[in-house]
């Protein structure tokens, strides 16, 4: 234990850090709350996080190209991991004893990472009636439900999500209602129960659906059926929330006869309260103008919409009201408010100054968000915009981070943060690259070199013709 | 997208309703094969290709992906819609445009399979999606040749990337015979087919489900017995329509005319099968009967691959698809393409099959995908030129740069199968396509948002 006393040094400087990055990094998930006190709050903690980082080595990734994920690209640098948190990064690291040097010269070093918008475990595969968990369609708004009380945990998509470099990520309930429920966001970690996963500390955000979903599912069940009546129908029900916050308000006040609980009231309170977010399912320019007015009026916030095919049109807009615009690369035409979107569209949101980024919303995209993030690129690139590969990777690491709110926790790399690293065989804005080690919490989950370090599901175990796979989808 | 796949198919009209509607003469009357007793042989060209001036390719890295290899340095000739020569330091005709390649990579232009390019627009649109037919019967007769739009704006937005070629064919559609297929060029219209009737679908996957409509069992039961009435029918057709003549037959006599070519063997049937026993049973069967077999999905067609490469069965996939989606696909891994092209399988890429229609341009990355997961790069580019144009039966007017090919070339900005490369100039049929889609038009309306004049509906 002679490493004590410099440990508490090193601790000394990580939270110095951790303040100041409080301090300085911008939070869409402020704690407004007017200086109530627990008792006066609604609780938001039913199904806290299990979540234990996995035992780690002090390791050192010697001699790489790092993108930090904060626009840099350090060339021949290194970064040193310990007690699951990033240490040091730069040209010149030192070398603790007993650490874990691995040569990573000619590679590559990303942050991990980040999907904004999945359905793993919700929808997992296999894809059956037994196991579609993601929309609670039996009425257009469902603000009482959970997607972490519909994750599978033993979804396979976890373990091919988790060789494709992601370590994180936001799984959110379906789009069939205007409010579908709260999302979660887990690390991307085995663990026998959804809770086990569950990123730590991280914020809850609530999903809502503009457009054509919800229409198509209740248009002929009682609506809406119309774009104003998706509308309206938010607005209804943040209505609801308004006067049922005020009943609890008065009550912590004067102690008189105690509301009613409603759950579903008691998250959209929540959402009032600014302690909950709203990430939007939005594709169409109108639509996502018509939802900044919804928010303003009821006083809730839109981390970002969430498909945007056409955010590129109003990506002035977006940077306005500091509204993230969260895209594919190339999906278009399956709907008609998807007609309209272009593969340069990431790039303009970014442009334009908004808050940009990817996501998959697909158990095999999220495979390869470094290749969507490049053919993003690549796209901007052509139609004359200089994007550098650093500022690139912001779009699957810092950027998802920060719509999150859990930049201060992970995202880039930078001292102090949760050591979530990917080490990739080359270029990751290359169709030819593997991330070859995947480190969450400084903990080496997956080793493409090693057989042993490609991570099974029990649906997997004791299947023959899986047994013949590299495990992982491999 | 999947899910919405039943809905939808409730929701289309069938070709042949949309056919009355539109007041044509019924399309019986104008094909042969429905009055002649002897099955005409399909035609493989729709017409010349369109005739256009010279153009001279010069020093360009050649992926030939034909007997000429690859050439370093040399050039291609574009004469009257074909490729006139391909070689070092050939001599440019009077007047030919000449494009200097500057040793960028030159290759065919790219063929994507088992797409429904021309049939379908926007999918949640009931009106522009004819890829599956809305009748619960087996519909070998659905054919796609009856709704190609060649103003389709997938067809720009395909070829803008280096696609000049679809197979196009039905979807899935959860009965056992889905329709028959063609192969189409993506130049322009008003003619796109270049072959009609080149296979039938067949899906031999159960829809799965609690609501699942059928059972292997049940799909193979009506699989034979309808491929057996239209062996029977072919074989004595003038009887069938003699009062009395025919024996009860589950099939109509136009599904029945439309699997002639495959009982035939002229024509490929193209079976939708993930699960590895039942591809060795569709191997077996079409084997045992003669009939040319293209396996499409192929989840865990890895695991048969010699069985394949022995009975010289092609298989349509998707590369990526590495999940066990359904029970049928436990075996899916990222290595199914280089195992199958290892073991000697004729291997065609499918583009990203959540919509190869609207993402027919990922045919690249499809391709570099296999690469980086251990098939040889000049084999994953013939998966997406020669490989298909052979399974498509047009490999003797496309799929290779050959002199007398049809002149699909594309100039690529740096390796074709990476995702940050794109074409720099596309040739179909000798014809330059601009470099333009509705999607390049929209974005143009909106690259300077700060500017607002003049206003995006002027632009």
């Amino acid at each position: 234990m002679d490493g004590k006393a410099p440990l508490w040094g090193a601790a000394a400087i990580v939270a110095v850090t951790l303040l100041l990055a409080w301090a300085i990094i911008p939070r869409l998930h402020s704690s407004a709350g007017g200086g109530a006190t627990v008792s006066d709050q609604f609780r938001n903690d039913q199904f806290p996080s299990t979540y234990k980082p996995r035992p780690s080595r002090a390791t050192i990734l010697r001699g790489a190209t790092i993108l930090t994920g904060t626009d840099q690209e350090l060339a021949n640098a290194s970064i040193l991991m310990e007690n699951g948190k990033i240490s040091a990064v730069g040209l010149k690291v030192p070398e603790p004893p007993g650490v874990v040097v691995i040569n990573a010269r000619g590679k590559f070093v990303t942050p991990g990472i980040i999907d904004i918008h999945s359905h793993l475990g919700v929808y997992p595969s296999p894809s059956n009636e037994a196991t579609s968990d993601g929309n609670e369609a039996t009425k257009p708004t469902t603000p009482e439900v959970r997607s972490e009380n519909s994750i599978w945990p033993q979804d396979p998509g976890f373990t091919r999500a988790l060789a494709g470099g992601v370590t994180s990520m936001e799984i959110l309930p379906g789009s069939a209602n205007l409010i579908g429920g709260r999302s979660v966001v887990v690390k991307n970690v085995p663990s026998v129960t959804g809770q086990g996963m569950k990123f730590p500390g991280a914020p809850y955000d609530l999903k809502m659906a503009c457009g054509e979903n919800p229409k198509r599912v209740y248009g002929e069940k009682g609506g809406p059926q119309t774009l104003m009546g998706d509308v309206a129908g938010y607005r209804a029900a943040f209505q609801k929330a308004v006067e049922y916050r005020e009943k609890w308000r008065a009550y912590w006040k004067t102690k008189g006869d105690r509301p009613d609980r409603d759950i579903g009231l008691e998250t959209l309170a929540l959402v009032l309260d600014k302690k909950i977010p709203v990430q939007m399912h939005c594709y169409r320019a109108d639509q996502m103008a018509t939802m900044i007015d919804v928010a303003n009026e009821f006083g809730f916030r839109i981390a970002a919409f969430h498909h945007a095919t056409e955010a590129y049109k109003v990506a002035d807009l977006l940077k306005k009201n500091h509204i993230c615009g969260v895209m594919w690369a190339d999906w278009w035409g399956f709907k008609m408010e998807a007609y309209d979107a272009v593969p340069e569209g990431l790039a303009m949101v970014d442009h334009a100054g908004a808050c940009a980024m990817i996501h998959s919303d697909d158990p095999i995209g999220i495979q390869r968000l470094n290749q969507e993030v490049a053919k993003a690129m690549a796209a901007g690139r052509r139609m004359g915009y200089r994007i550098s590969r650093a500022h690139a990777i912001a779009w699957m690491t810092r950027n998802p981070a920060y719509a999150l709110g859990i930049l201060n926790q992970t995202g880039t790399i930078e001292k102090g943060k949760m050591a979530d690293v990917v080490l990739w065989d080359s270029d990751p804005l290359s169709v030819y690259a593997h991330a070859e080690k995947v480190f969450i919490d400084g903990a080496l989950l997956f080793d493409r070199d090693n057989p042993k370090m490609s991570p099974r599901t029990d649906f997997e175990v004791g299947q023959e013709m899986n047994f013949n796979t590299g495990g992982a989808g491999q | 997208m999947r899910p919405f796949l039943p809905f939808l198919a409730l929701l289309c009209l069938s070709a042949s309703l949309a056919e009355a509607q539109s007041g044509r003469a019924p399309r019986v009357l104008q094909n042969p094969q429905a009055t002649a007793s002897v099955h005409p042989k399909p035609l493989t060209r729709s017409q010349p290709p369109a005739a256009g001036p010279a153009t001279l390719i010069q020093h360009g890295h050649l992926y030939t992906v034909g007997p000429l290899g690859t050439l370093n340095n040399a050039d291609v000739l574009i004469q009257g819609g074909t490729i006139a020569q391909v070689g070092p330091n050939l001599v440019a005709p009077d007047g030919a445009k000449i494009i200097n390649a500057s040793g960028r990579p030159v290759t065919p232009g790219l063929m994507a399979s088992w797409t429904q390019i021309g049939i379908d627009e926007v999918d949640l649109v009931a009106e522009t999606n004819d890829t599956t037919a809305n009748q619960k019967l087996d519909s070998a007769a659905f054919d796609v040749a009856d709704a190609v739009n060649p103003n389709s704006t997938l067809i720009p937005v395909a070829r803008i990337a280096g696609v000049t070629r679809s197979l196009t064919a039905p979807s899935a559609c959860g009965e056992v015979f889905c329709g028959t297929a063609a192969v189409l060029h993506l130049g322009f219209g008003p003619d796109l087919i270049v072959k009609r009737q080149a296979g039938v679908l067949a899906d031999l996957e159960p829809t799965g489900g609690t609501k699942q409509s059928n059972s292997r069992p049940d799909i193979w039961a009506k699989f034979r017995e309808t491929l057996e009435d239209a062996r029977e029918y072919q074989a004595n057709r003038g009887a069938y329509h003699r009062p009395g003549g025919g024996r009860d037959q589950r099939s109509f006599r136009i599904d029945l005319d439309a699997l002639a070519p495959v009982v035939q063997g002229s024509e490929p049937l193209i079976v939708r099968v993930d699960r590895a026993s039942s591809i060795r049973q569709i191997v077996q069967f079409t084997q045992a009967n003669r009939i040319k077999l293209v396996v499409v999905g192929g989840g865990e067609a890895w695991e048969v691959a010699r069985d394949l490469a022995q009975a010289q069965v092609p298989v349509v996939i998707d590369p990526e698809t590495n999940l066990p989606a359904s029970f049928s696909d436990l075996g899916a891994t990222l290595r199914n393409a280089g195992r199958l092209d290892a073991a000697g399988v004729t291997v065609v890429f499918q583009p990203q099959s959540n919509d190869p229609s609207h993402y027919a341009r990922t045919i690249t990355q499809i391709a570099g995908n296999a690469v980086a997961n251990g098939m040889r790069w000049d084999h994953a580019l013939a998966a997406i030129t020669r490989n298909p144009a052979q399974v498509g039966g047009i490999s003797d007017q496309y799929g290779t740069l050959e002199p007398g090919k049809d002149a699909d070339v594309v100039i690529w900005d740096g390796d074709p199968l990476n995702v940050t490369s794109a074409p720099t100039a596309v040739f179909i049929r000798g014809q330059a396509i601009p470099l333009v889609s509705r999607q390049t038009r929209l974005r143009d309306r909106y690259r300077d948002i700060g500017k607002k004049n003049p206003p995006f509906a002027y632009r």
